[in-house]
């Protein structure tokens, strides 16, 4: 089996800080990968490289990034211009910047859609309102005639979860979509993603400093640090036996309920379990109107 | 803006006007030289100059003046000119349409050159041919309009003699236009004959208001069409597969002219101050050209009626600036 996402011994550098140093990732079709490390790891750029986003002054130096077997990095402009926000998608970090402040959200998905798919406006309306049920907002017609500043911040961000979503997309890079949301929103717009990864049946790359969350939503993981791979495995391995230093930090420095945030223990796989499964009921999903 | 704001805006404009006309109407009492000084012939006895400044009231206290010429104006009466011995308000109304009708020709070729000139800027960014756009935008913006002016008459009016240089239409053209406004009811009429006619004079006069505000259309708009692209919506719509020209035009010019629009639109103003000099330089009939005369003659009354006028319209200016603002941004519309 091709694996979704190939990333192979990549380099980036900016100036002269090499903010990648040969990190090798693989993502399998309907896989859930969480990409954790602390900040500054090259999380991010690791994302932004596979999404063709990097700075105007980074450049990757060596490496291989492959989708579906074919190599973005080598394929025509035009090709990969094909590909991404359609088989390649992104949930971005910040909902209140990521939408234009001008446009409708329903002139916003139905551009996109318009864009990949061969639809007429009258039918990329539609498959919009489609799409923003999907993410359970109520009066999605409604919704599309607004602006981003006339929807809350979670509004948003189910909006640009639809619009990963929107053309079918086989990779969906997630770069930290919680962290600028309160807590109970947060929960909302992981059940969200689960549901709709699991109907898409894409493959997610969840970039997260959160341990919980990758507990949570993520079968598989990866652990960044200064720009290498330093452990990598199923989820439930590698937060009970973490074989590195480095990660049993990582998991030290996360606090929980259940003991005080210093200690160096694993996390029970009870407990894990318990978490794996809470995030798999997934019909209590809020379903939210527009303020 | 909100209707709130609009009505505010309004309850303000006569204070505004109000508190222009006092200024004005001191400061030429206050400056040295007056009308009758100017208009009376050498060898005139004391009694003679007294008599005129009895006529034209100037004999007044200060106040006493500004309350009649204000109780005038108030009823629409602008009082005589003195210099040009007509009705001052009809003095206006027949010069303004020239000058806005330049203002407006110019203030659409600088808009045209500036939004092109932005937009190849921008496609450049980062290369170095950016440099070329940017140093040209400095080198339009370093030259003032009336400078424009006199290089434009040198080289089309007198080195290359292909374009009038003096006036708005050859007196021989017979018009029989119904207004002032030549340009625009000839165009709106279909006599093109006469449009195309008009066009050739006011060309050069034209450009020379146009360029330096170009340069300034053309520099805002770049520095915002930068900024907007920097911004997260349009780095993500990068990852959605369009193309950077696409991106240019769809999601980043719609917001880079809203800060456009507001701080160039503002500065049409100083194209129209530009009229004063450029209308003279081009003998061009419009109320600039008619202000420096006012001006030479001490004529109050005609001075003061262009102050106002002036004063109306960089008003009237702001509003509709303020309006286009609102209409481009959906964040100012709902408050
Ligand atoms: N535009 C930039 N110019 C120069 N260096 C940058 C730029 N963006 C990021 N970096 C550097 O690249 C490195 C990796 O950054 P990256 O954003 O990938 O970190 P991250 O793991 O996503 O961190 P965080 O968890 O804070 O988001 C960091 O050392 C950062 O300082
Ligand atoms: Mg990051």
């Amino acid at each position: 089996m091709t694996a979704t996402l190939t990333v192979d011994g990549l380099k980036v550098a900016i100036g002269a800080a090499n903010v990648l140093r040969g990190a090798s990732l693989e993502v399998q079709p309907g896989e859930v990968r969480g990409l954790v490390g602390e900040s500054g790891a090259g999380k991010s750029m690791l994302g932004r490289a596979v999404l063709g986003l990097l700075p105007s002054n980074a450049t990757i130096t060596s490496g291989r990034i492959a989708f579906e077997g074919r190599d973005l990095l080598a394929m025509a402009e035009a090709e990969r211009r094909g590909l991404l926000g359609r088989r390649i998608a992104l949930i971005p970090q910040d909902p209140m910047t990521s939408l234009n402040p001008v446009k409708r959200i329903g002139a916003q998905i139905g551009n996109l859609l318009r864009h990949h798919l061969d639809l007429s406006k009258r039918a990329a309306l539609a498959r919009a309102a489609e799409l923003l049920t999907e993410v359970a907002i109520r009066e999605p017609e409604r919704v599309l005639a607004l602006y981003p500043h006339e929807i809350s911040g979670g509004m948003r961000q189910r909006v640009l979860i639809a619009m990963a979503f929107a053309c079918d997309p086989a990779l969906v890079i997630a770069d930290e979509p919680t962290t600028a949301l309160d807590v109970t929103v947060q929960r909302q717009v992981l059940q969200l993603v689960e549901r709709l990864r699991l109907r898409y049946g894409s493959a997610v790359l969840f970039v997260t400093h959160d341990l919980g969350v990758v507990a949570k939503i993520c079968r598989s993981m990866t652990v960044l640090h200064a720009g290498r791979v330093l452990e990598e495995g199923e989820t439930a391995n590698v937060l009970t036996r973490p074989r590195h230093a480095y990660t049993r930090a990582l998991l030290a420095a996360t606090p929980r309920a259940d003991r005080p945030a210093e200690a160096l223990r694993p996390v029970p796989p009870a407990l894990i379990e318990q978490l794996w499964s809470e995030a798999y009921r997934l019909d209590d999903v809020a379903v939210v109107g527009a303020a | 803006m909100r209707w709130g704001e609009l009505i505010r805006r309004f309850v303000l404009i006569p204070p505004t006007l109000f508190g222009v006309a006092v200024i004005v109407f001191v400061l030429l009492r206050v400056v040295p030289g007056d009308p009758i000084a100017m208009m009376i012939p050498p060898g005139a006895s004391e009694a003679d100059i007294g008599r005129l400044r009895a006529l034209y009231g100037l004999d007044q206290p200060i106040l006493q003046q500004f309350a009649t010429w204000l109780g005038q104006v108030a009823s629409g009466d602008f009082g005589r000119s003195i210099s040009v011995r007509q009705n001052v308000l009809e003095l206006l109304l027949a010069r303004l349409p020239a000058t806005i009708e330049l203002a407006l020709l110019a203030t659409m070729i600088a808009v045209l050159f500036g939004v092109f000139a932005a937009l190849i800027g921008i496609l450049l960014r980062g290369r170095r041919a950016e440099w070329i756009v940017d140093g040209g935008i400095g080198m339009l913006l370093a030259i003032p309009d009336f400078l424009w002016a006199l290089i434009l008459l040198l080289l089309f009016g007198v080195l290359i003699p292909l374009l009038p240089i003096s006036g708005r239409i050859d007196p021989e053209i017979d018009l029989s236009l119904r207004s002032n406004f030549y340009l625009i009811e000839s165009v709106l009429t279909g006599r093109f004959d006469i449009a195309f006619a008009l066009l050739h004079h006011m060309i050069l006069p034209a450009l020379a208001l146009a360029l330096p505000f170009a340069a300034l259309v053309a520099r805002l708009l770049k520095a915002s069409l930068a900024e907007a692209e920097d911004q997260d919506y349009a780095q993500i719509a990068r990852a959605r597969g369009y193309s950077r020209p696409d991106i240019l035009l769809h999601e980043v010019f719609p917001n880079a002219l809203i800060p456009t629009v507001a701080l160039g639109g503002v500065q049409v103003t100083l194209l129209l101050g530009g009229t004063v000099l450029v209308e003279r330089i081009f003998s061009y009939e419009g109320i600039g050209n008619m202000a420096i005369d006012a001006v030479i003659n001490r004529d109050f009354p005609l001075i003061q009626g262009l102050v106002l006028t002036f004063a109306v319209l960089f008003i009237a200016l702001n509003l509709v600036v303020d309006l286009v603002v609102t209409m481009l941004d959906p964040r100012l519309r709902h408050g």
